[in-house]
């Protein structure tokens, strides 16, 4: 070898820890074995790094492999990382940190199987983070496992009779692969298998971190790299199967190269100042939404409502409107809807609380008043009322098979009523505008505030208002006395 | 500031936001989607990231990941996405990297159903994971408590380097409750030790491994030092118990229930009380160990076959009955059913002081 490539050899980057202590013994050398290609790739990166000025703005994420004391020689920031996920973590390290550099450092076996999800969505989501993808064809750490790469025929210590594409699939190439996707902006496969390619493999290094560095996005470079160790074959012999065995099946050259078409990134907005939370968070102001000097305070109210109907009569609605004109009035209140396969075979039914007291129990089990838009919630729900309670039915009358002796029925056809007012949906307020006058406990003015709270369209307000003042006449309102 | 009617899902949102947590990742699942969904509207809005992932693996894993960058960092699942978290559990734990998982339990095993359970007890402070460590673990029973002890999962989750559990259950998400914000938003602080991708953290590494075994043994000594610093942690809610024969003990929902059985049961003259563990790890065992002296019997309700309840015979220690009573598949235990089920066994055991 001539003398200056035997210089450059010995010169460490500034990107390297002088001594490795975090290694502990053996503090000057690392712990990869003659020939590795690992070595080799931390080289060229911690080169790479010096050339481009950017050591402190790195973070090294190193995975589970060989690789994985990675931060025992980068004098940067570090993260190690779980087999196959450094993609994920390289994710929210970028986004945290926009200035930084975040390499994901990964072996064959980290990438292309235990990870193959992560590194996949890293790149179809164009993270701008760059890769350095280490193919060895085997598992090194594990001590020679059969990796996703390795060759055909190639004899692991779990293809002990050599690789069988028949059996475990062809080798993938994952460069290859992963260039299919619109989004990645670059993707190279480089060589170390002779020292020419080993000089391309650091330009192509640079070439992806320039590409984060210009917020161009994902980059990749694969490095097909020799393992000595496992292969069984000297540092030279084993160079010269990934130049003569490897370099065939995984062809080296770039893959995919967008960042000229990729514009420029965008500048971040800054933050919003902590003052706009509670507008950018919808939290309450105190206008006009104070709760009043308790007018309840003599009386213990308390109201148990369960509300039912198919899904698509408001039932939902109805029992949050109720609850959140209570609530405004200085009662306590809670809302409970039922959710899951229930609400998939068209039912919905919720339970309202609503007390002068703190709730204990959401569930309404026993209920003294039942809103029942469909005869199924009547069927259902019926004998849940408890004596002296209220049942307000969407029909002419209740079923004959279906009654009740000690509650108090209103029986109305809230959905043809609300039909003459120009639509059935608001049958579930023309029950509302029942349920208040017979319950009076609320003020109008509450549920007018609730309703613009909630119902954004001012066409629709103005129909339910309309419904439930109609509500409000169809029941005779002093009549019933709440047990 | 004035009350806001909120379901549990989004009080979590705000609550964590408000919080200093600008860092959301997560993945799809009901009964916990909601969470997603507004965490996807509320933290770009503020500043703040949020992506949803391809799974709750890779989801996990960039909570880790922003956390090492120094970012209150949370995501939120249900049963079957917990148990692929797992993995990360550990990692984080390991690292010592601070972070929040919401767990709003459905039924299970397996896909079960969507309705509400409780039976990731095990899973949830048990670890999951692999190695000696803990998770500490929150019980909110209310949309108020969702909202505060999101932001105290941030605060004990700084304070111990650990991740802490928000585990509540389906039913706690979906409600809506009247909910008051009461502290002021904070501003996001980045811990000293975190990554940053500049010159001052430069020298920061975020990492689990310890391989002389005495680091690891020393490591692992530290990890256990501070759980049991975090005992001083405890909370829980006493009702009526000052008297009490029987003590129901419940957590998050059924605890709710429990206090209506309670007040029934007191109506029939049977001195009843409710204990409501609000952290479940730290376990208020102590306060069980005091309560035994008086009480006859303990009686567990859970929404599962019998998770807590394990926590609570440890705790009680033979010192007096404990016994259980459990639903499951997503079906609640109704406070009349409850109330039989003591009347039941007062009569069977004669558990009244006379
Ligand atoms: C979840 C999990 N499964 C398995 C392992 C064991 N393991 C450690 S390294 C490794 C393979 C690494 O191979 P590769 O990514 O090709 O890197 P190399 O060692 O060849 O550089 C495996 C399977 C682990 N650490 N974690
Ligand atoms: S086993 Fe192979 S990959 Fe691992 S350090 Fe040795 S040569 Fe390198």
């Amino acid at each position: 070898m001539p003398e200056k490539e035997l210089c450059i050899t010995h010169e460490k980057p500034l990107a390297f820890f002088p001594h490795f202590e975090r290694k502990g013994e053996g503090e000057d050398q690392t712990h990869y074995c003659p020939g590795c290609g690992h070595g080799i790739v931390h080289k060229l990166l911690a080169e790479t790094i010096d050339e481009l000025g950017i050591q402190d703005r790195t973070i090294l994420i190193s995975p589970v492999g060989c690789s994985v004391f990675a931060y025992y020689y980068f004098d940067t920031g570090n993260v190690q990382a779980a087999h196959g996920r450094a993609p994920a973590v390289a994710t929210a390290v970028k986004r945290a940190h926009p200035n930084s550099i975040v390499i994901s450092y990964q072996g064959d076996g980290d990438l292309a199987a235990i990870g193959a999800a992560e590194i996949l969505h890293c790149a179809n989501r164009n993270e701008n983070v760059t890769v350095l993808f280490v193919n060895n064809t085997i598992y090194g750490m594990t001590g020679g496992q059969m990796a996703p790469t390795s060759l055909p025929g190639q004899k692991t210590t779990t293809s002990p009779g050599g690789r069988d594409p028949g059996r475990d699939g062809y080798p993938m190439r994952v460069s290859e692969l992963l260039a299919t996707l619109e989004s990645p902006a670059f993707i190279e496969r480089a060589s170390l298998g002779n020292v020419k390619t080993i000089l391309q493999a650091k330009k192509a290094i640079r070439r992806a971190i320039e590409c984060q560095m210009e917020g161009k996005g994902f980059s990749m470079v694969e490095l097909l790299s020799p393992c000595p160790t496992i292969w069984k074959l000297d540092p030279v012999a084993a160079q010269k199967r990934v130049h003569d065995e490897m370099e065939r099946y995984f062809e080296p050259g770039i893959k995919c190269d967008r960042r000229a078409s990729r514009p420029e990134p965008r500048e971040a907005a800054p933050p919003p100042p902590l003052a706009d939370f509670s507008r950018l968070l919808n939290l309450p102001d105190d206008n006009g939404r104070t709760a009043p000097a308790h007018a309840h305070d003599a009386e213990r109210l308390d109201w148990r409502i369960r509300i039912a109907g198919f899904g698509g009569q408001g039932v939902l609605l109805l029992g949050q409107l109720l609850a959140e004109a209570a609530m405004d009035d200085g009662l306590e209140v809670s809302w409970l809807p039922s959710y899951g396969p229930e609400m998939r075979s068209g039912t919905s039914n919720c339970h309202v609380r609503i007390s002068s007291h703190p709730i204990d129990s959401p569930l309404v089990t026993r209920a003294n008043a039942l809103l029942a838009l469909n005869e199924p919630s009547l069927r259902k729900f019926l004998d849940t009322v408890e004596p002296g309670g209220l049942v307000l039915y969407n029909g002419d009358h209740l079923p004959d098979d279906c009654r009740r002796d000690n509650v108090s029925v209103y029986a109305l056809p809230f959905a043809e009523i609300a039909n003459q007012l120009g639509s059935a949906k608001v049958g579930n307020m023309v029950m509302l505008g029942a349920f208040l006058a017979l319950s009076h406990f609320l003020p109008d003015e509450r549920m007018e505030a609730a309703l613009a709270r909630l119902v954004s369209s001012e066409r629709w307000v103005e129909i339910d208002k309309k419904a439930l003042a109609v509500g409000r006449e169809r029941v005779p309102a002093e009549e019933f006395r709440h047990a | 500031m004035a009350r806001q009617l909120l379901k549990g899902n989004e009080a979590v949102v705000k609550g964590a936001l408000l919080a200093g947590c600008r860092a959301f990742y997560g993945y799809p699942i009901t009964p916990a989607t909601e969470i997603l969904e507004a965490a996807a509207w509320y933290f770009p809005r503020c500043g703040g990231e949020f992506l949803q992932a391809e799974s709750e693996v890779a989801a996990i894993h960039m909570v880790y990941g922003a956390a090492a960058s120094g970012q209150r960092a949370m995501t939120a699942s249900s049963g079957p996405g917990i148990s692929l978290m797992s993995e990360a559990l550990s990692y984080l734990a390991g690292a010592e990297l601070p972070c929040v998982i919401v767990d709003l339990m459905r039924a299970g095993p397996g896909l079960g159903n969507i309705s509400p359970e409780q039976s990731d007890y095990w899973q949830v402070t048990r670890n999951g994971g692999h190695g000696s460590y803990r998770s500490l673990v929150l019980a909110p029973a209310s949309v108020q408590e969702m909202a505060d002890l999101t932001r105290l999962a941030f605060d004990l989750a700084d304070r111990y380097r650990n991740p802490v559990f928000v585990l509540a259950d389906g039913t706690i998400g979906q409600m809506m409750e009247p909910v008051e914000f009461r502290e002021p938003a904070r501003e996001p602080v980045m811990p000293e030790w975190a990554v940053g991708g500049t010159a001052a953290t430069r020298k920061n590494l975020v990492s689990s491994i310890f391989l002389k075994p005495d680091d690891l043994e020393l490591h692992i000594a530290k990890l256990e030092a501070k759980y049991a610093l975090a005992e001083r942690e405890v909370r829980f809610e006493r009702y009526r118990t000052d008297d009490a024969d029987v003590v129901l003990v419940g957590y998050g929902i059924v605890a709710r229930i429990l206090k209506h059985a309670v007040d029934e049961l007191r109506a029939e003259g049977i001195a009843t009380g409710l204990l409501r563990p609000i952290t479940l790890v730290p376990f208020p065992s102590a306060e069980l160990r005091r309560m035994a002296a008086t009480v006859r019997e303990f009686v567990v309700v859970e929404m599962s076959t019998g998770q807590m309840v394990d926590d609570v015979r440890l705790a009680v220690d033979g010192a007096a009955k404990v016994s259980f009573y459990g639903r499951g598949g997503g079906n609640l235990p109704g406070a009349e059913e409850v109330k039989a089920m003591v009347e039941g066994r007062v009569r069977k055991e004669g558990l009244v002081h006379a």
